[in-house]
């Protein structure tokens, strides 16, 4: 292929790179004290959330940059970056989807995400937050029937604060690591979920987030909550325009699944990935962990294609006897890109199990990292964790890289890790060119096969998304 | 039809083919026996179009086209079919996706609608039964684990569906017990006809008792040393290949 054809399809491959021109009352670029007073004040939070995040500035203000990960990057400026962007005609918040912007909406219809519930996925509701806002959730009548709450975390922060303040924190301390209390001291928005007891959620539920304005960070924040004995699926998806510069991303999830319930947390992330010589791009430096106590299950799947730098573990803390944590994860890296991405399962309840199916796939001349933390606390008897850690390579410019941690303090514990390395063989390709499918065809089906244990935990409609979504990511991938 | 004419070949430094000619006509089944080495499979390879194969002289045209011009792909979307000796695993990979998107392309290049997927499933469930494979072998990823006759098997699966004009079988016969062979046979006796053309490779004149040839041709050094009719293969048969030394010198 010659090298044209192989820039006009890289250039073509991000379709969400689209820039919107919606005014927007941006914050200047730098982080102080009075730029958290600022946002605090903006989103009009109670003295104690603004005193919480103060704290997480100050603690965040001692910390080092972590340096451990398989990546390589700039150093990132924090004061050149700007913590807060809203689109201008929120100064007067809409109350309800009519009443959001329809050029806004316009960015959405875009992506293929309609925001009118008529025109929704059946059985999907959607919260979209565009920059540092949430423009507006979808099905909230129908969820509330059943008593399940879904909102932005701005909006929970006032009308169900017990709540926020009971849990907020609880499974990502603020100090937890040095992105996470960045998060914690200058997060914006995000979502906020609340299944009470006993209550399957009807729907599924869904974030989008969406970067617009240029020179931003993107940190949101979202809580799950999961009572006893309740259910929910939940599914976060990312796109950002293309632009020269890298942005952050540095997000925070956390997860509680009280006894016997169970959370699914499906993630399709696709921010910008920066061009073919690794200019611009997302950094993706995010913080997600569940607690999963008796018996409640929390599972994990993430389909991981965007982004310059990605540096991601979804994690379970197995408090409960009999819980259960389940990480499925694809990352794809082409072109320039560095992913360092795995898991952490922390079993402490007796006879916990986790199961972990990695798939990473490697072209151009990126990076992938697996790492993985599996501990065994002395007091989790019987407890068992599998891994499964696959890697693909695709040409012979590409890295593949696994760091598998195992910590085992119960003698009963049983650890098992099985790993393999493969490329996309000639022969492979060669017997789907002389049946008829071109090149590119054939990788993208052979990766899609590799993916196919981690794809079918996907919600259905998310599943083809994604078999999509990794055929764009590999164009320009084979010469 | 398909005409080679001079055709010379070689993998790396080393010279395979030299100056092999051969004309195969619609509906003509010919045979290539030959001793090991004497670049049977080459030729299977080249008339496909296998990366890393370089042609130094010679001509292939395929209903006039100039195959080598043609990426391999777009050979097998002209109808050549080539049934490999060692087919490989695509893990995770459906037989039946993998065969839904091989079929959709190839009808799409003959100008023919697209199958539904009620029509597609049917087919391929009865080219399994041919094929003798149970139907489970649509779901399982593309000959991920299957034993070797199961493969070869496979490969006689895809031919049928495909309905290419010019199958090349290489060896598809080596390793089958009696009854997989005579599977095999039909499956290539059924679908024998005016217009199409095979090209068996082969070490055993075993095969031939089932599908008879029109043309046997035996390949030594790389050219094609003696033409004839199916009671060469049994002449073959009865006395080896030592006998054609003496011609070929």
């Amino acid at each position: 292929m010659s090298q044209e054809l192989i820039d006009e399809r890289i250039g073509k491959e991000y379709s969400a790179g689209f820039v919107s021109d919606i005014e927007s009352d941006t914050l200047p670029p730098g982080l102080n004290e009075d730029v958290i007073r600022f946002i605090s004040a903006k989103k009009d939070e109670p003295e104690w959330l603004l005193e919480w995040r103060l704290e997480a500035y100050r603690g965040w203000l001692e910390m080092p940059t972590p340096h451990w990960a398989h990546v390589d990057h700039e150093p990132i400026d924090y004061n050149q970056i700007s913590y807060y962007s809203s689109p201008k005609s929120f100064e007067d918040r809409p109350q309800s989807l009519d009443e959001v912007d329809p050029q806004l909406l316009e960015v959405y219809e875009k992506l293929g995400i309609p925001l009118h519930e008529q025109e929704m996925l059946a059985g999907v509701a959607v919260d979209a937050v565009f920059d540092s806002v949430s423009i507006g959730t979808t099905f909230r009548a129908k969820l509330a029937e059943a008593g399940v709450i879904f909102c932005s975390i701005s909006e929970a922060v006032h009308e169900y604060p017990d709540l926020v303040r009971k849990y907020l924190g609880s499974v990502v301390p603020r100090r937890d690591n040095f992105y996470a209390a960045l998060n914690s001291a200058v997060f914006t928005d995000g979502s906020f979920v609340f299944i009470p007891k006993g209550v399957r959620c009807p729907m599924e539920l869904s974030t989008y987030f969406r970067i617009n304005e240029a020179k931003t960070g993107q940190f949101e924040r979202t809580l799950i909550i999961a009572e006893e004995g309740s259910h929910v699926s939940y599914l976060e998806g990312c796109t950002a325009p293309m632009r020269d510069e890298n942005q952050l991303h540095a997000a925070v999830v956390e997860l509680v699944a009280l006894d016997d319930a169970q959370i699914k947390y499906s993630t399709v992330q696709n921010w910008y990935p920066g061009d073919a010589d690794g200019l611009g791009g997302i950094y993706n430096f995010v913080t997600k962990r569940g607690v999963a106590h008796n018996r409640a299950r929390i599972s994990w799947t993430q389909v991981e294609t965007g982004s310059a730098v990605t540096w991601k573990y979804p994690s379970c803390i197995l408090r409960g006897d009999d819980s259960v944590g389940e990480f499925y994860s694809v990352a794809l890296t082409n072109n320039r890109q560095q992913a360092d991405t795995g898991t952490k399962m922390i079993h402490l309840g007796k006879r916990s199990r986790s199961t972990i199916i990695s798939k990473g796939i490697s072209a151009g001349r990126s990076s992938n990292a697996y790492r993985g933390l599996v501990r065994m606390s002395p007091r989790a008897e019987g407890a068992r964790n599998y891994t499964q850690c696959d890697s693909l390579l695709i040409g012979d410019r590409s890295a593949a890289h696994t760091f598998p941690y195992i910590e085992s303090r119960n003698p009963s514990a049983v650890v098992e890790h099985e790993a393999t390395t493969s490329k996309v063989s000639d022969d492979q390709l060669y017997l789907c060119q002389q049946r008829g499918l071109d090149a590119e065809k054939a990788v993208s089906m052979i990766v899609n096969g590799f993916c196919k244990e981690v794809f079918r935990e996907l919600p259905m409609e998310f599943a083809v998304e994604a078999g999509k979504l990794l055929e764009v990511s590999l164009e320009g991938s084979v010469g | 039809m398909l005409v080679i004419e001079n055709l010379h070949a070689r993998i790396g430094d080393e010279d395979i083919l030299k100056g092999l000619s051969l004309t195969v006509k619609p509906g003509e089944v010919h045979a290539i026996m030959g001793p090991n080495g004497s670049g049977k499979s080459t030729l299977g390879h080249v008339l496909s179009g296998r990366p890393g194969y370089e042609v130094t002289a010679g001509t292939i045209t395929y209903n006039g086209e100039d195959v080598l011009a043609l990426e391999t792909e777009e050979r097998a979307r002209q109808g050549i079919f080539l049934a490999f000796q060692y087919p490989v695993e695509i893990p995770g990979v459906s037989n039946m996706e993998f065969l839904k998107a091989s079929v959709d392309i190839l009808r799409e290049h003959r100008g023919q609608d697209p199958l539904d997927s009620v029509t597609f499933m049917k087919r391929a469930r009865e080219a399994c039964t041919l094929a003798n494979l149970d139907h489970s072998f649509l779901k399982r990823g593309v000959n991920e684990g299957f034993s070797g006759g199961e493969k070869k098997r496979n490969e006689l699966l895809q031919m049928m569906l495909l309905e290419p004009s010019l199958s090349i079988l290489d060896e598809t016969d080596s390793g089958l017990d009696i009854d997989a062979l005579q599977v095999v046979a039909e499956g290539v006796n059924n679908m024998r006809n005016d217009t199409r053309s095979f090209v068996l490779v082969t070490h055993y004149q075993r095969l031939l008792n089932f599908i008879k040839p029109d043309y046997v041709h035996v390949l030594a050094d790389g050219r094609i040393v003696r033409s004839g009719d199916a009671s060469l293969a049994l002449h073959l048969e009865e006395h080896g290949y030592a006998w054609l030394d003496d011609e070929v010198a």
